[in-house]
């Protein structure tokens, strides 16, 4: 019943993430039934009536070893089936990527930096949005996470994705959606009175959508501030679209 | 000795008792069965305002920026409607008073207090005065706490966990004496603890009666060692963590500030290094009233003392390598949250052990469904919830979701409600004849439990749903949040929960009020129990015992032995014949 409340999951590993969280819902699902039943079983059976005495016994050490040993290795199983996916998500560097955005949060605000034509952050033809992030779809997307003044947690339900920023570092997280759509981005962590309402929103375009938003918004308007990296700025979402239309963004993984 | 002959001996040093003068008998006093009354009544007090504070967060989740009833008398700019900052002001407040003024004191203070020395047989704590001291300084405490509402810019507002740099820089939540109240609180109430779990632990080892060997203990008062034990150690990191949260606020320290040096994590391992201990202090205690309870009203001794006692000792071990999975996605190494996703699951196990051990104990029993009996049902029950939903923050992919939800909001609830707070009811239903020498109305105590139980899973077993649909915990408003709307509804219905769930609370405070008052008198023993404080009467007086303290010749739980002509063998009972086979000696 609760496993179908989860959110519409739109990522590559978000499946595993609810491979996990379904496997862990019919585990505990399960125990937590049986455990009723006995419980249930043994409130009728064994209820107060004149003339029974009650079992005279202090334990036995059989029964304590096996429900000692039985769920230590379930849980170790479960540690184990939960390694690889936890790795993927947050150990291992990201899956390379050419796509690369810069998050930095602020009361009450997600401001998200495109590096421009240069492909470098900090250059006079990087473009900021504030609480909007357009990205295609099928593309691994890494995320510079930061925060400039309280911790706040960049939260995307559909992509199974969390991550805190932490003001002082840079937290680089990826992932790569595989459905186009609008999806909500609301801080996940307590940041002020503002916290509430604190939400952006992701765009996931097609390729071909992402190249013709990118033409328009990331080129046009940053024009008088650099001239001479203009030429590039318009090649450069070009290339990065027509990579993800003709291989699905899989191939530079 | 025999019960009887216990009673007479009492009688004759009450009589012989010096008589103490109000003031020492009631406030000051250094016995420690009327400071347990004392932090009873703090915790009982500071549970209404704990609760009346998450009714206001509930109807503000429920029906979002209307007015609350009532609230227009503390809010009278709005007409009664709660603004964002007064929203997180609330539930910051409601999970501090609730955890450490009105857990902490119920639990580990009054029955802490009450408990130890009448069930080891001891006349009172080994340091009677700074017992009394340890109640004055947490009720010092808790009136800095309380003082914190009347300030200018409100109470602290940055949860109750008061993560840095948000709760470090008054200007990031516009609160200044409020957060700075809250850290001197906490500080104070730290020292307040330190003592009370000095006394605790010396008591357990030096003044156990003759007889009582450690393995002999009831299990509360293992649970209540155990307890001690954490207080000591995890305390006093929380006493200087907000030390060094008042000192970045006040005197332009860097403690947890990145522009001066500082690291914003270092105050959550601090936090949780102190935290998740704190866990297991607040639940600890309430798995040894159950396993006090279980027991009596089966007839029948408890299913693996042994490892029940040992089970208490992993946790204690345990809980301290356990803290890191608050941090999964908090920026820690993500390595470290393999490590301790590891040491989580398999603090599990101990608790399952114990679960297993609490069915084990009804198998065969002869169960009397009495009203302090239902509640330690209700808390197994709900713990079993609590327990098993924790696993599924334990696997560290599922908690990058499942993290900062009200799937958390749920999983502590059901232990910390479903599991402290229940075993506290279940407490007092059990020991009120002891304690105050009346027994309470059986009939309003099963319709307390039966409303506790129904409308608790009401309000909280929704909870999970909207957390796995994404609801984030300490939002003002769900309906900002178009993948959220669809399940606004779950929020009124707990609401709803919420507010009966209230209501159900009144039948034990008319309840507790008419017991005092017009309750009948108990009997020394009126549950036909084993262990100790049973043998001593009802209230019993100062010094507990007559001349002679009683005397163990058993493990506390010999109920229904075969050779034994009642249902039930009382510890401190000589053998019957001599050379008797002594049963349940460990």
């Amino acid at each position: 019943m609760l496993d179908w409340w989860l959110p519409e999951n739109v990522s590559t590993y978000g499946r595993d993430i609810d491979w996990l969280f379904h496997l862990i819902y019919w585990i505990t699902g399960i125990t937590a039934i049986l455990v009723f039943a006995v419980m249930l079983a043994f409130l009728v059976m064994y209820r107060d009536r004149p003339g029974r005495r009650a079992r005279y016994t202090h334990g036995n050490t059989t029964l304590e070893i096996v429900w000692t040993v039985v769920p230590s290795l379930i849980l170790v199983i479960l540690t184990f089936l939960s390694a690889p996916a936890w790795s993927r998500i947050k150990m291992q560097a990201p899956p390379a990527s050419d796509f690369v955005l810069d998050v930095t949060a602020k009361q009450f605000n997600w401001q998200v930096t495109y590096p421009g034509g240069d492909g470098k952050f900090g250059t006079p033809d990087d473009k900021t949005l504030l609480d909007e992030m357009h990205v295609p779809v099928n593309k691994v997307v890494h995320v510079k996470l930061k925060s400039q003044d309280v911790i706040h947690s960049f939260f995307v339900p559909q992509f199974r994705m969390k991550q805190d920023a932490v003001p002082g570092r840079e937290i680089t997280q990826w992932f790569e959606a595989s459905k186009p759509g609008k999806y909500e981005l609301p801080c996940a962590e307590l940041c002020g009175f503002g916290h509430s309402g604190m939400k952006g929103w992701i765009y996931v375009h097609t390729a071909d959508d992402y190249k013709k938003w990118a033409a328009e918004n990331l080129t046009a308007e940053a024009a008088p501030a650099a001239p001479a990296a203009e030429e590039k700025k318009a090649e450069e979402p070009k290339k990065d679209a027509a990579t993800a239309a003709t291989t699905g963004g899989k191939a530079k993984r | 000795m025999s019960a009887p002959t216990a009673t007479a001996h009492a009688h004759t040093a009450h009589d012989h008792h010096h008589e103490l003068g109000f003031v020492r008998t009631y406030i000051f006093s250094t016995d420690h069965k009327m400071i347990a009354r004392q932090f009873l009544f703090m915790g009982l007090a500071m549970l209404i305002l704990g609760g009346l504070l998450a009714l206001v967060v509930r109807w503000q989740l429920a029906w979002p920026e209307t007015a609350v009833p009532g609230m227009s008398v503390f809010l009278p700019d709005t007409g009664g409607i709660l603004e964002p900052s007064t929203y997180n002001m609330a539930f910051t407040m409601h999970a501090t008073i609730m955890i450490f003024f009105v857990i902490m004191p119920i639990l580990a203070g009054a029955f802490g207090n009450f408990l130890i020395p009448l069930m080891i047989g001891a006349r009172d704590m080994a340091f009677p005065l700074l017992n009394m001291l340890s109640f004055w300084v947490t009720a010092v405490a808790g009136v800095i706490m309380l003082s914190g509402f009347f300030v200018e810019g409100g109470h602290a507002a940055a949860g109750w966990t008061s993560y840095a740099p948000l709760a470090s820089v008054p200007q990031y939540t516009g609160v200044n004496w409020g957060q700075n109240l809250w850290c001197i609180s906490l500080f104070t109430m730290g020292i307040g603890s330190m003592m009370g779990s000095i006394n605790y632990i010396t008591t357990i080892i030096n003044m156990r009666a003759p007889g009582m060997s450690l393995f002999r203990m009831p299990l509360v008062i293992w649970s209540l060692f155990i307890t001690a034990i954490l207080l000591l150690l995890a305390l006093p990191i929380l006493t200087s963590g907000v030390a060094m949260l008042l000192f970045d606020r006040t005197l332009g320290t860097s403690w947890f500030h990145p522009s001066g040096g500082g690291e914003p994590l270092l105050w959550q391992h601090l936090f949780w290094y102190f935290g998740h201990p704190e866990v297991y202090i607040l639940i600890l205690p309430a798995m040894g009233i159950a396993s006090e309870i279980l027991p009596v009203f089966a007839r029948k001794p408890i299913f693996g003392y042994h490892a029940m006692a040992f089970s208490m000792i992993a946790i204690a071990f345990l809980s301290w390598i356990v803290y890191g999975h608050h941090m999964f996605v908090s920026g820690m190494n993500p390595s470290l949250g393999m490590a301790f996703m590891v040491s989580t699951m398999i603090i599990a196990v101990p608790s399952a052990i114990k679960t297993f051990n609490w069915l084990g104990t009804l198998w065969g029993g002869r169960l009397q469904f009495k009203v302090p009996m239902l509640w330690a049902l209700g808390f197994v029950s709900m713990f079993v919830i609590g327990g098993l939903s924790g696993i599924f923050m334990a696997s560290t992919p599922v908690d990058i979701y499942i993290q900062d939800t009200y799937f958390i909001v749920a999983h502590i609830h059901y232990v910390v409600f479903g599991g402290s707070i229940m075993a506290a009811f279940g407490g007092v239903y059990y020991w009120f004849p002891k304690m105050f020498g009346k027994l309470m109305n059986p009939a309003l105590g099963h319709l307390h439990f039966w409303g506790t139980l129904v409308f608790f899973n009401m309000t909280f077993f929704p909870m999970h749903i909207i957390g796995v649909g994404g609801q984030m915990r300490r939002i003002y408003n769900p309906m900002q949040y178009e993948f959220l709307q669809h399940q606004q509804h779950w929020n009124v219905f707990m609401t709803y929960g919420a507010i009966l769930l209230g209501f159900a609370q009144l039948l034990f405070a008319i309840n507790l009020i008419w017991s005092l008052a017009a309750g009948r008198k108990a009997p020394m023993n009126p549950w036909n129990a084993t262990t100790l404080e049973w043998s001593a009467p009802s209230p019993p007086p100062h010094l507990n015992w007559g001349p002679t303290l009683p005397t163990v010749y058993r493990g506390p739980y010999e109920y229904s032995d075969p050779e034994a002509a009642d249902d039930f063998l009382p510890q401190a009972q000589a053998p019957a014949r001599a050379g008797a086979r002594p049963r349940g000696a460990h």
